[in-house]
């Protein structure tokens, strides 16, 4: 689904972010991307979503070369993807209902088909009665869920996000997690960078470790060595 | 439309069902939505819309009273276009059938739009009626004035140079005696209303280029301060297209205020004038009336202010929303 080859990126000043990573995440796999702050986590999620461009190598979706991928092509492929923020990114002026519609107005669909899914969206994340609040009369995880909602409404085939859980206690991030493994249960890829280790160890996913900009472990976080690596 | 997922049926599975006639029912509702909602963006945030649609009333106002003034000077300048009258005295011995004939001749000639001939009968006894001598001009003989045949050239012939040269032209004619045209006052009076005119259009183009950039400046901000909103348009898959809509919209709703404002400033004005001509017309014994903006002239004025106000945000909406990418922490 989601494929790295050789990947590189650097930016202007000489800062190499990424160094030739590969990977490949299966259609309907969930993993885990962690690593320092300053490691590359946002720069390989970046490259996913065409933010930026790989200096070197190549990053395919289900088998779609991006770099083929013009400027004005690359909003239709972040429609297919779905992004989660550590800042939530919704829009303060608008209600939680506008928020979560977004990606769907965007597309065009009508009043009767948005307002079914993006019911449905708010009740997968237990906001339904909050339709109406803005989103700053929310909780720091109700604002994260909204995001999710948002992320998910037009049911994408990947879900990417960024530190989804950095600003919240333990128990939310638990649930939080639940929601994407339950996105995942029906076959949405879902690619997470964290730095929370515990977290990551209690999933039991597949985690890419990144150093430095380069790929230090691919595959099940084992519990004895995590502490040696980071 | 899924570029990367071609059994993904993302915005389309309703909305390919849809005919043609619905979706351009579709294609208007969208954009009145639109429309509404860029006007539901100046009420949330008035105070800088509110500045600018004062600017630019302001400035479509001078260009549309330059309009209201060169009309009226128009209609006057027609009153005076009879200035451009060539009078020709005839030679007293010509038979009936002589002045017939010329008469004729000069009505066909290539250059007069109008011949009206005065008979020496004519002409006494409107002298009678106007100068009162009545009595007296019955002890005349014979009637001592000559028949007058007054000549108005084409449009293109009444300007001071042509009406001269076409009065050379007649006056070489064996019946005229002599013609007469006061062509000093003509010349001086077209030259300074040309004058007027290109003052006019050169300073309107000038306060329409303001307009325009006007618009554009106001708009280049108000992306600015929507910097954030256009990054989470720009993350969640809007096109550039869907992002600008808004702000195209936008400035023609500022054309459309800054319009209505110079239109009501207008009237007002008219209104606050109108006193002050009518006794200056009457003055003159004439019955000229200031004319305001009619209908057509205040759609018009409507039409190009949103034109304006368009051209202005498409200036810059474009570069603008270009240079807006979603970055740092994403």
């Amino acid at each position: 689904m989601i494929r790295f080859e050789q990947v590189s990126k650097s930016y202007s000043g000489g800062v190499q972010a990424l160094q030739k990573i590969s990977f490949h995440i299966q259609p309907g796999e969930m993993a885990f991307l962690t690593g320092h702050s300053g490691a590359g986590k946002s720069t390989l999620l970046k490259l996913i979503s065409i933010m930026e461009r790989p200096s070197a190598g190549h990053v395919f979706i289900n088998g779609h070369d991006l770099s083929k991928i013009s400027r004005k092509q690359i909003p239709y492929v972040r429609r297919d993807i779905g992004m989660i923020f550590q800042n939530h990114r919704l829009l303060r002026d608008n209600t939680i209902f506008d928020n979560i519609a977004l990606p769907l107005i965007i597309e065009g669909y009508g009043l009767k088909e948005i307002r079914k899914r993006v019911d449905t969206a708010l009740d997968k994340v237990g906001l339904l009665d909050k339709a109406r609040y803005y989103p700053n009369m929310l909780s720091g995880g109700e604002q994260q869920r909204v995001g999710i909602a948002r992320a998910v409404v037009n049911t994408p085939p990947i879900l990417l996000a960024d530190e989804p859980t950095g600003n919240l206690d333990p128990k939310l991030s638990l649930e939080i997690m639940r929601l994407f493994e339950e996105f995942n249960s029906v076959g949405t890829s879902v690619l997470i960078a964290t730095h929370d280790l515990g977290l990551i160890a209690r999933m039991k996913y597949r985690t890419l470790t990144l150093t430095k900009g380069r790929m230090v472990q691919d595959g099940l976080q084992a519990e004895e060595n995590q502490g040696a690596e980071l | 439309m899924s570029l990367l997922f071609k059994q993904r049926n993302s915005a389309g599975a309703n909305q390919r069902k849809l005919g043609i006639v619905a979706k351009i029912i579709a294609f208007f509702v969208g954009n009145i939505r639109h429309w509404l909602a860029a006007l539901g963006d100046i009420w949330r945030d008035p105070i800088p819309s509110i500045l600018t649609v004062a600017v630019l009333g302001v400035s479509l106002t001078l260009p549309s009273i330059m309009y209201v003034v060169a009309k009226n000077a128009q209609s006057v300048e027609q009153h005076w276009q009879n200035a451009a009258e060539i009078s020709l005295f005839l030679h007293t011995d010509l038979s009936d059938k002589q002045i017939q004939t010329f008469v004729k001749q000069v009505q066909l000639h290539a250059k007069v739009e109008k011949v009206t001939f005065v008979s020496n009968e004519q002409a006494l006894d409107e002298f009678e009626q106007l100068s009162g001598f009545g009595d007296a001009l019955n002890l005349l003989e014979a009637n001592p004035l000559p028949n007058v045949l007054i000549v108005i050239p084409l449009a293109e012939y009444a300007l001071a140079s042509p009406a001269a040269d076409l009065l050379t032209e007649l006056e070489q004619m064996r019946e005229v005696e002599f013609g007469k045209l006061d062509i000093e006052w003509l010349r001086r009076l077209n030259a300074v209303l040309s004058l007027i005119k290109d003052t006019m259009g050169s300073l309107g183009v000038l306060l329409c280029i303001s307009v325009v950039l006007i618009v554009g400046n106001t708009i280049r901000l108000s992306i600015i301060n929507r910097k954030e909103e256009i990054e989470v348009l720009k993350l969640v898959g809007a096109t550039d297209g869907f992002i600008q809509r808004p702000f195209l919209f936008t400035g023609l709703w500022y054309g459309f205020f800054g319009g209505l404002i110079a239109w009501l400033s207008i009237e007002i004005m008219l209104y606050y004038l109108s006193g002050s001509i009518v006794r200056i017309a009457d003055l003159y014994q004439s019955d000229f009336r200031l004319s305001g903006l009619s209908v057509a002239e205040m759609v018009n004025l409507l039409l190009i202010s949103m034109g304006l106000g368009l051209s202005g945000s498409y200036l810059v909406v474009r570069k603008q929303i270009l240079l807006i990418e979603p970055d740092s922490s994403i």
